[in-house]
């Protein structure tokens, strides 16, 4: 097998919950070692999350911690006690990256600080992605990710106008890692240039608030306070989501210039839809939205949404079935063409399907292995890495050490 | 002191699927130099606008996305204009293009072309569903993309259509971000053999990736369910919210209940001193009860008290007590909101950028990353169009005026 990407680079993750396994994730599937520092007392968010496989509760059996944890070993330390402490100091010795996302201040009140670790380690880069920063009036905020969905301002944006913002779960948990893993990534290029590690502090709460900028910028600009607006926008009509044949089936249709407006009448199969004063100008068509949202979702009521689209995008127009996890994994040919998701075998689930990354490298393919069992990696941790002796290992199973 | 990235250089020629990527890069202290076909961007177009001027030089869009980077306009379809280009990339790392595949194999600049003249080049494609599958020519805007990597499906009101989010493109920013992690194991790889490499970015698939797998994939995986729009929050079939209205918005608060008990007990002791409760909910045993237990009736019970207490306050005062009581209570925060936040002016995170031309400066989002060792670099605002042609085709790469007039009138810069 030919080398991986991230062969040979060592990190001690001290992460739970979303924003930390998925930043660890993007590392473990191109190679990278990654031990996962957790504990059978205090066990990961994540790993006592629903869905379980067939609805049967478990550790090892949360969908979500599967599929982010993938190729990740697990080490069950009970950091509560100090010997836990000192075995995870020695795991931050042997690693080139520490990573963590506890809520801020959290590493130092364990005695985890970076200028303990750095003492331990020199040249150690550890990264911290915290609700709200280490520093400033409130550092040591317990946020999860529909918090910080609600403090950056997305979670305003989404909805329909006449309502209360819509659900939007923990969206800001699958932006954070970007700014994680890009940091860790230039950080690591950094010190093979200088020898030098650092620091780095990243809040959750600072980082999504790019995904916010141009609105930041009609506010701090122009003094506008924008919304949720639905599904509208202000250089698109049509622009929705469109009810169509079936149960819950929609297509989404978008349609930008003068051009587009025209080969959609025709592909409705209503040309002079284009000649109607109602619609006969982006302005009025704009003015006359609902009504022509009506009339579209009259003619696509009758199809599928997989016809609707095809004919759309045959002329240009840009359009797209509303797919359910069932239409991913099963039926996009799109998504089949580029192999996105890859079966593993786990011994406790049985198959499951796991995504690769969002990208595909000409030199490297994804080393997509399944997530670990708790502290299934015990054993190899203590005496491969650590170089325990076994009479060793017995006792920190005794004293609960390890768990 | 050095920032990050410093050694490396990167060349967008993206719109707006890829700019968010170059700024990331940027951020980390690589040289970015925006590449426009004369005339502009066509992303400059994109709202909203500096004092609503529509104009090529005031989009918000553009100041958001672009700074950190400098401007050369160039032609890539003259044959001139490719050999500057190539030139470039003998003295480059990255490029981040966004273009329908195929269009730069059409002008002869494909990454087998370009490897030829630089073997360390990493070239970085982020389409709306990749090179190559029956669907890599459809068209997707923001909506479409954000309904086909499963997003949609699960964002609204249960009676009404899916939702996208409002305003800017959210799908385009996360194959951005996704192609800026590829782009930086590009160069991890690079360190070790010598060799560029190409990405291909998908928009759908990092779309996919932006979704909670436990709820779309994984949930379809190990149970066969599908997460249905406006599902209750925990998942109870019960109509519950999370999201409670107040005096001037809402709030985010969630009952919990078992082991997270000490999540709910805090906003309860809160009620009990304000003396604004009633005797079901300040007797209520958040610790003993079983939520799979839970009714309706037992949810409207609870409810109902809450939603008096969050109605007859503010925002911020929920919030303040929040903070000090450590209740994990958030108000829903529009962006006039966040520019008051007193967390984010303590840790000076707002960054105040010149634009001379307008005579103004901006306040913007600030860095993304604090560090004790390298430099942190936000300190250019978005370049007008071919701001820096002077500077980087005549100082940097050294073609003469006279030339360089000679191009201008081709057409080429």
């Amino acid at each position: 097998m030919t080398k991986q990407i991230l062969e040979g680079v060592k990190i001690a993750d001290f992460t739970w919950a979303l924003v930390g396994p998925i930043t660890t994730n993007m590392f473990s599937i191109f190679g990278a070692e990654v031990i996962k520092i957790e504990g059978r007392s205090r066990p990961d968010s994540r790993r006592i999350a629903a869905p379980f496989k067939d609805n049967v509760p478990g550790l090892n059996r949360s969908a979500n911690f599967n599929t982010y944890s993938l190729g990740k070993k697990s080490i069950a330390l009970n950091l509560a006690n100090n010997k836990g402490i000192e075995i995870a100091k020695r795991i931050v010795k042997w690693a080139d990256v520490v990573v963590e996302n506890f809520a801020g201040t959290a590493m130092e009140r364990m005695g985890l600080s970076y200028p303990i670790l750095k003492e331990i380690k020199p040249d150690i880069i550890m990264l911290s992605s915290s609700p709200t920063g280490q520093t400033g009036k409130y550092p040591s905020v317990r946020a999860i990710g529909s918090h910080l969905t609600a403090l950056s301002g997305l979670q305003d944006t989404a909805g329909w106008p006449d309502l209360e913002p819509t659900g939007l779960d923990s969206y800001t948990d699958f932006i954070s890692p970007y700014f994680n893993a890009t940091a860790i990534l230039a950080a690591l290029d950094y010190r093979r240039r200088t020898g030098k590690g650092q620091y780095l502090d990243l809040s959750q709460y600072e980082d999504c608030i790019h995904f916010m900028a141009p609105m930041i910028l009609d506010f701090t600009v122009n003094h506008r306070v924008n919304s949720r607006l639905g599904n509208k926008t202000n250089n698109a009509v049509p622009h929705n989501a469109y009810r169509c044949l079936g149960d819950d089936r929609w297509c989404t249709i978008a349609v930008f210039s003068e051009n587009e407006w025209s080969s959609f009448c025709d592909v409705i199969g209503n040309p002079s839809l284009s000649n109607d004063p109602r619609f006969s100008t982006f302005n009025n068509r704009k003015e006359n939205e609902d009504e022509l949202d009506k009339i579209v979702e009259n003619w696509t009521i009758l199809r599928s949404t997989e016809e609707i689209m095809q004919s759309m995008q045959e002329r240009g127009i840009a359009a797209g079935v509303v797919e359910s996890a069932e239409d991913l994994v099963e039926k996009d040919p799109q998504i089949k063409h580029r192999g996105f998701f890859l079966p593993i075998e786990h011994p406790e689930t049985g198959v499951y399907r796991a995504p690769r990354s969002a990208y595909i490298l000409s030199k490297a393919t994804p080393d997509v292995r399944r997530a670990p069992l708790l502290g299934e990696h015990n054993e190899y941790v203590l005496k491969n890495i650590l170089s325990f002796s076994d009479e060793e290992i017995g006792e920190l199973l005794v004293e609960g050490v390890v768990e | 002191m050095d920032a990050m990235l410093s050694p490396y250089r990167v060349l967008d020629l993206s719109d707006e699927k890829g700019q968010f990527c170059g700024k990331i890069l940027g951020d980390l202290g690589a040289d970015v130099i925006k590449i426009e076909k004369p005339g502009g961007d066509d992303s400059r177009k994109i709202g909203p606008f500096y004092h609503d001027q529509e104009d090529s030089e005031k989009s918000l869009q553009w100041f958001a996305y672009n700074t950190n980077k400098r401007s050369i306009t160039l032609d890539l379809e003259k044959v001139e204009g490719r050999r500057i280009f190539l030139n470039l990339v003998r003295k480059s790392d990255f490029i981040v293009e966004s273009f329908t595949p195929g269009y730069l194999d059409g002008l002869k600049l494909s990454y087998s072309d370009l490897e030829k003249h630089n073997k360390g080049i990493i070239l970085i494609s982020i389409t709306p569903f990749g090179q190559d599958g029956p669907y890599k020519n459809y068209k997707a805007p923001d909506i479409v993309a954000w309904a086909m990597g499963a997003h949609a499906y699960q964002v609204g009101e249960p009676e009404r259509a899916p939702l996208r989010m409002s305003h800017h493109s959210q799908s385009y920013l996360h194959a951005s971000g996704q192609a800026a992690v590829a782009a930086l194991l590009a160069l991890h790889h690079r360190n070790n053999t010598g060799d560029g490499q190409y990405i291909d970015v998908s928009i759908q698939e990092s779309v996919l990736h932006s979704t909670d797998q436990q709820e779309t994939t994984g949930r379809w995986d190990a149970i066969r369910q599908l997460r249905h729009r406006g599902m209750a929050w925990p998942r109870t079939g019960l109509t519950t919210t999370s999201r409670w209205k107040c005096k001037d918005g809402y709030v985010i608060f969630v009952y919990w209940f078992g082991l997270s008990a000490h999540y709910s007990t805090p906003l309860v002791e809160l009620m009990k001193e304000e003396n604004e409760i009633d005797d079901f909910l300040a007797n209520f045993d958040f610790a003993k009860f079983d939520w799979a237990d839970a009714t309706q009736e037992i949810w409207d019970k609870l409810a109902e008290p809450t939603q008096k207490f969050f109605a007859k306050r503010t925002r911020e005062q929920l919030y303040n007590y929040a903070l000090t009581r450590r209740i994990q209570l958030f108000p829903i925060q529009n962006p006039s909101d966040i520019l008051d936040d007193t967390q984010l002016a303590s840790r000076n995170y707002w960054v105040k950028l010149d634009h001379p031309e307008l005579g103004d400066s901006i306040t913007y989002p600030g860095p993304f990353y604090k560090s004790n060792e390298t430099a942190v670099r936000l300190d250019r605002r978005a370049p007008l169009i071919g701001e820096h042609n002077q500077e980087i085709y005549h100082q940097e790469l050294g073609i003469t005026e006279k030339r360089l007039l000679e191009l201008k009138q081709q057409g080429v810069i």
